[in-house]
């Protein structure tokens, strides 16, 4: 398989979110507006290339009978960077005293670690390919996964609050109900359902 | 008192699956029967009371001892994780049936963010260690609450004529959504 085959893939075809259905808690948990969405999708994309990238380069030296546990280590250390990282710079309130992104992802940037994406990935790919395939299909998937999040995101945020990434488009309060739970399981519910008519038209060209 | 108001709040006002949004892949994945939904529903009450338990005691008496409150996430994940396997052997010894119906979802209980979740939220909300075992406890009878009933209804759903691109899982989503609203109602009942 070639490389770019391989970094596109994880957008419409093999869409982590939408065709595999993979990762369905952050998608849903984060997806209340659309800069939420994104910082959580490369959030995830960060830890999926870099745990990519290790596992394959040491997937050799592990006992297939410990692979899962050392596989999990690996990914609960890059999570653990991430939280300090995100602790440390994308912690402050906004303007008007709304909670930051951190505090707004909450436990969700622990619960990385148990992503399925990211095991998934490491189990699937990293394991028996080489380094570089490895951290391409990383970035493709992460980007995949940051793309998912982030227009279920807008639209959620376009619907229930008239906006995306915070500039006004629609005058007055939206749905409200969007932003709230209910709405992510139907916004969501209908992103899959247009992706799979997408992904038929495609295979039937 | 206290512990009323936490069964109440974690089982109905902030229900894990539907307002908290944890434990959505078994929530989807297994809830197509609902005599498997049960078993479900089962160990991950049993995995949950016991790892947010364990992880307490592992919290309280050697994290904060050594002074290394940020391997959190690393060392819970991983006694999470040889709890999971331990259950797996009792129960494939114990019940052959169970363990049958259970299949592949019972190594999946380790990536089950619903364990992980609640063992972070309970030293997060710094409760003591039997606050934290009744919040653990309804918790996953909230999950238990939101599979089972949300197996009753994809039952009936196998029976209804629906558009083809909305067969299985998307139709899922928007049923839970309905769900989802009903237990919007019970907002407010705890502060």
């Amino acid at each position: 398989m070639n490389n770019l085959k391989n970094f596109t893939k994880g957008f419409i075809k093999e869409n982590p979110v939408l065709v595999l259905f993979l990762g369905l808690c952050p998608t849903l948990g984060t997806s209340n507006s659309a800069i939420n969405g994104l910082s959580m999708g490369l959030a995830t994309t960060f830890v999926l290339v870099l745990s990519n990238v290790v596992i394959s380069s040491i997937s050799r030296f592990i006992p297939d009978k410990v692979r899962i546990p050392s596989y999990i280590v690996v990914i609960a250390s890059f999570v653990t960077v991430v939280d300090f990282m995100m602790k440390a710079y994308l912690n402050t309130p906004g303007k008007n005293f709304e909670p930051s992104i951190y505090d707004q992802l909450g436990i969700f940037i622990p619960l990385i670690v148990v992503n399925c994406i990211v095991l998934g990935r490491a189990e699937a790919f990293a394991s028996k390919n080489g380094v570089f395939a490895s951290l391409i299909d990383g970035l493709g998937m992460g980007l995949g996964f940051a793309f998912a999040l982030f227009m279920l995101g807008s639209v959620r945020e376009l619907l229930g609050n008239g906006s995306i990434l915070g500039f006004k488009f629609i005058k007055g309060d939206g749905m409200l109900m969007f932003v709230s739970p209910p709405g992510a399981f139907l916004a969501l519910g209908f992103l899959i359902m247009l992706m799979r008519k997408l992904n038929q038209k495609l295979a039937k060209n | 008192m206290d512990y009323i108001l936490i069964i109440i709040s974690a089982v109905f006002v902030n229900n894990i699956v539907m307002t908290q949004f944890l434990g959505i892949c078994p929530f989807i994945g297994v809830s197509n029967k609902v005599d498997t939904s049960m078993g479900m529903a089962g160990a991950v009450m049993f995995v949950m009371v016991i790892a947010t338990m364990v992880t307490y005691l592992l919290q309280q008496y050697i994290l904060e001892w050594l002074g290394i409150p940020f391997m959190q996430t690393v060392v819970f994940i991983l006694v999470i994780a040889a709890l999971v396997q331990l259950v797996e052997i009792i129960l494939k010894k114990v019940s052959p049936a169970m363990y049958q119906a259970l299949g592949i979802f019972l190594p999946l209980i380790t990536t089950n963010c619903t364990i992980l979740g609640v063992a972070i939220l309970a030293v997060q909300k710094e409760y003591n260690l039997m606050e934290s075992v009744v919040y653990a406890f309804s918790n996953a009878a909230g999950f238990g609450l939101a599979l089972i009933t949300f197996a009753g209804i994809r039952e009936q759903l196998d029976l209804v004529n629906i558009p083809k691109s909305m067969k299985g899982v998307p139709i899922a989503f928007i049923i839970a959504g309905l769900l989802a609203m009903a237990f919007m109602g019970f907002a407010g009942i705890v502060k």
